[in-house]
């Protein structure tokens, strides 16, 4: 049994935080209208407060262990690697979480800093909908108003998840503006909180937006990459070769690389939707093919015309369906820390119906980008090789898709 | 040098009265017809032009100006087009400064956009998610172009942050009268008087109040105690009907702040 490894210690200020101001290098910052620059600076405030309180640790990591299940498993994956040139694979099971995927993690962090806040609203985006039923849930549970914006597009592609939001308590607000995906959710979501700063916290998903969001959600979600570590030396009695995580806003690829970020020689690859291919332009590779620029609040790489006009993102993946990035994973690209590629809709299906029957695991869409991605690596790496990847969410709520794109509906 | 910008409200506030200050995004309905526009609304009384630049993601805007920019882009709007815009507002006699949203201005180059737009006459930028303190570069480019920069301050905007926003800020001091998006309201925001008022206590600036004023007897409210008048979204839904109704809705506030209401 591996030991529980959160603690205290995950909360600490390391190297790898950002300066005062929320840079990462260059990137990140506070793109922000005026109007919410108190509100950040306090939650700011509230969360450099939170993370070295022992009594809010101690609750974190309560929740974490007795509420969403962790530490979550290390499983290997050997029939699904005989697919990858004879190199192992190792998941780590966010999707064994409850609600189904990493996003609890970073959820229930802020739940509580809402809290502490003395805030009874919460407002979220979400894309797929992982984000926004974890905050729904977190918001059940303590008792909290919970309104989440989704794009219309992915209120249909995810209708599973708008019933569960719903169930839960929450508000589904269906988003009409621009591409009508996770963008302009979030767009929405901050039109709201210019609104309702006073009595709202805005519990954002990703390890986007503007100053302490990239730095406070990579923290709640450490916890991933710190497990996976420990879990992996245990069962191979080495590091592996190279970790690998699908990147959208990129929550669930920053908080597992974290775990591997002081281990030079690991390999840290984030995986992003190149939907129909590069060449194409449909798809939403922004590290791979984006240009440096401002959206939603922070400084990042960015898909955008030449007037500075965002580009819309598409993926068969509503969670990867987003034409800007964190700016950590900004600034790993620009100094080679990490590196991005992107796996298109096709070989994302490959790999997720591949998971499914060689190893009983549905993954999500998202996930599978990831393990499309571990299947090259491991084509690369040799029988050697040894990789883990992060399964950040489960497939369930991707049946419609799956079942559409397989032709399994007649 | 007094900026200009600063030097029309001052010569308003001479005569007994707040300036007014019209937006409409450049490009909306098209180009050629938003110079018409805005050229109709300095002949019927707007001391001050405010030219939008249509963006992709406009987090501060209500649904009005959202969707006006959306008709822009898609009716072909480019950057540069906002040149062409100040250029000939300007040469028809208009005051005009841009509001734009920052990431269109950081991928054009803040100095090259700055040097542009100062060539075409334009006298500063609104910048309203551009907060001074991420600003370094706009505030070379500022100094370096002859420009005003506009800051914005909010209802939530604390004592410290008031320090630091007027002190970067030239031309005049934007105050939202709300916390939240652009857009008509039926009342203008009760904080407005106080963020002014609290403002005050920093700058000698002028102090423009938008957000929300739609009327003429709404213009003479927040005339009595702002600077100047700030109306957008009330202009944009009226640039539908064309460059009559813009005319007429720009009298009827121009008429509006020069009754400023003296509150007790």
């Amino acid at each position: 049994m591996t030991e529980q490894v959160t603690s205290a210690d995950e909360q600490e200020h390391d190297r790898h935080d950002p300066d005062g101001r929320g840079h990462f290098g260059p990137y990140g910052g506070r793109f922000l209208p005026e109007a919410l620059i108190a509100a950040m600076d306090e939650l700011t405030t509230v969360y450099e407060k939170a993370r070295l309180d022992p009594d809010f640790v101690d609750e974190f990591n309560r929740l974490l262990r007795d509420y969403a299940g962790r530490p979550s498993l290390l499983t290997e994956a050997p029939r699904f690697a005989e697919h990858a040139g004879g190199a192992r694979i190792f998941l780590k099971r966010e999707d064994l979480n409850h609600t189904g995927s990493h996003k609890i993690n970073n959820v229930l962090g802020q739940a509580l800093l809402t809290k502490r806040m003395g805030k009874k609203r919460v407002i979220a985006e979400t894309g797929a909908g992982q984000h926004g039923v974890a905050t729904a849930t977190a918001c059940a549970l303590m008792g909290l108003e919970c309104v989440v914006y989704m794009g219309e597009v992915d209120t249909q592609r995810q209708a599973l998840n708008v019933a569960r939001m719903r169930l839960l308590g929450a508000e589904v607000i269906p988003v009409t503006t621009g591409s009508r995906t996770l963008k302009d959710a979030i767009n929405e979501a901050l039109r709201d909180w210019v609104a309702n700063v006073d009595t709202t916290h805005y519990l954002l998903g990703t390890a986007a937006g503007g100053h302490p969001f990239p730095m406070m959600v990579r923290n709640f979600h450490k916890v991933i990459g710190q497990e996976a570590r420990a879990q992996i030396l245990e069962k191979a009695g080495r590091l592996p070769d190279a970790v690998a995580a699908c990147v959208g806003g990129g929550s669930n690829a920053i908080g597992i690389f974290h775990g591997f970020i002081d281990d030079a020689d690991v390999r840290l690859v984030g995986f992003e939707p190149g939907g129909h291919g590069i060449d194409s332009g449909e798809h939403g590779a922004t590290l791979s093919e984006g240009t440096p620029g401002m959206l939603h609040g922070a400084k990042s790489y960015l898909l955008q015309d030449e007037d500075g006009q965002t580009i819309e993102a598409y993926s068969i993946s509503a969670g990867l369906d987003y034409p800007g990035v964190g700016p950590e994973h900004a600034w790993l690209k620009d100094t080679g820390r990490a590196e991005y590629r992107s796996v298109t809709d096709d070989e994302a299906m490959a790999a997720f119906q591949l998971l499914s029957r060689t190893e009983g695991i549905i993954p999500a869409i998202e996930s599978a980008h990831a393990l499309a991605g571990a299947l090259k690596l491991g084509q690369e790496l040799g029988p050697d090789g040894l990789i883990v990847v992060c399964l950040s969410g489960r497939g369930d709520k991707d049946m419609d898709t799956a079942a559409s794109y397989f032709g399994f509906t007649s | 040098m007094t900026s200009t910008v600063t030097a029309t409200i001052e010569a308003a506030k001479a005569e007994g009265r707040a300036a007014l200050l019209g937006y409409l995004p450049a490009g909306y309905p098209t180009v050629p017809g938003s110079i018409d526009l805005l050229k109709g609304m300095v002949d019927a009384g707007c001391d001050l032009l405010e030219i939008g630049v249509p963006y992709s993601d406009p987090v501060m805007d209500g649904p009005t100006i959202q969707k006006a920019a959306n008709a822009a882009l898609s009716a072909g709007f480019r950057l540069r087009d906002v040149f062409t815009v100040v250029e000939q507002v300007s040469a028809a006699g208009g005051k005009a400064v841009v509001m734009t949203y920052w990431n269109p201005v950081f991928h054009y180059g803040v100095d090259r956009f700055s040097r542009d737009l100062a060539a075409a006459g334009g006298l500063g930028m609104i910048t309203p998610d551009l907060v001074p303190d991420q600003a370094e570069d706009w505030l070379a480019a500022s100094e370096a172009h002859g420009l005003d920069r506009i800051f914005l301050v909010a209802p939530s905007t604390t004592e410290e942050r008031m320090a630091l926003t007027t002190a970067a800020s030239s031309g005049f001091l934007y105050a939202a009268a709300v916390m939240g998006v652009t857009g008509a309201r039926d009342a203008v925001g009760a904080d407005a008087a106080g963020v002014v008022a609290r403002a005050r206590a920093h700058t000698s600036l002028p102090i423009g109040v938008g957000l929300g004023v739609r009327s003429g007897e709404q213009a003479a409210e927040v005339a009595g105690f702002a600077d100047a008048v700030i109306v957008g979204s009330a202009f944009v839904s009226s640039a539908a009907a064309g460059v009559a109704a813009v005319r007429e809705l720009a009298a009827e506030l121009a008429e509006g702040v020069r009754r400023p209401l003296v509150t007790s």
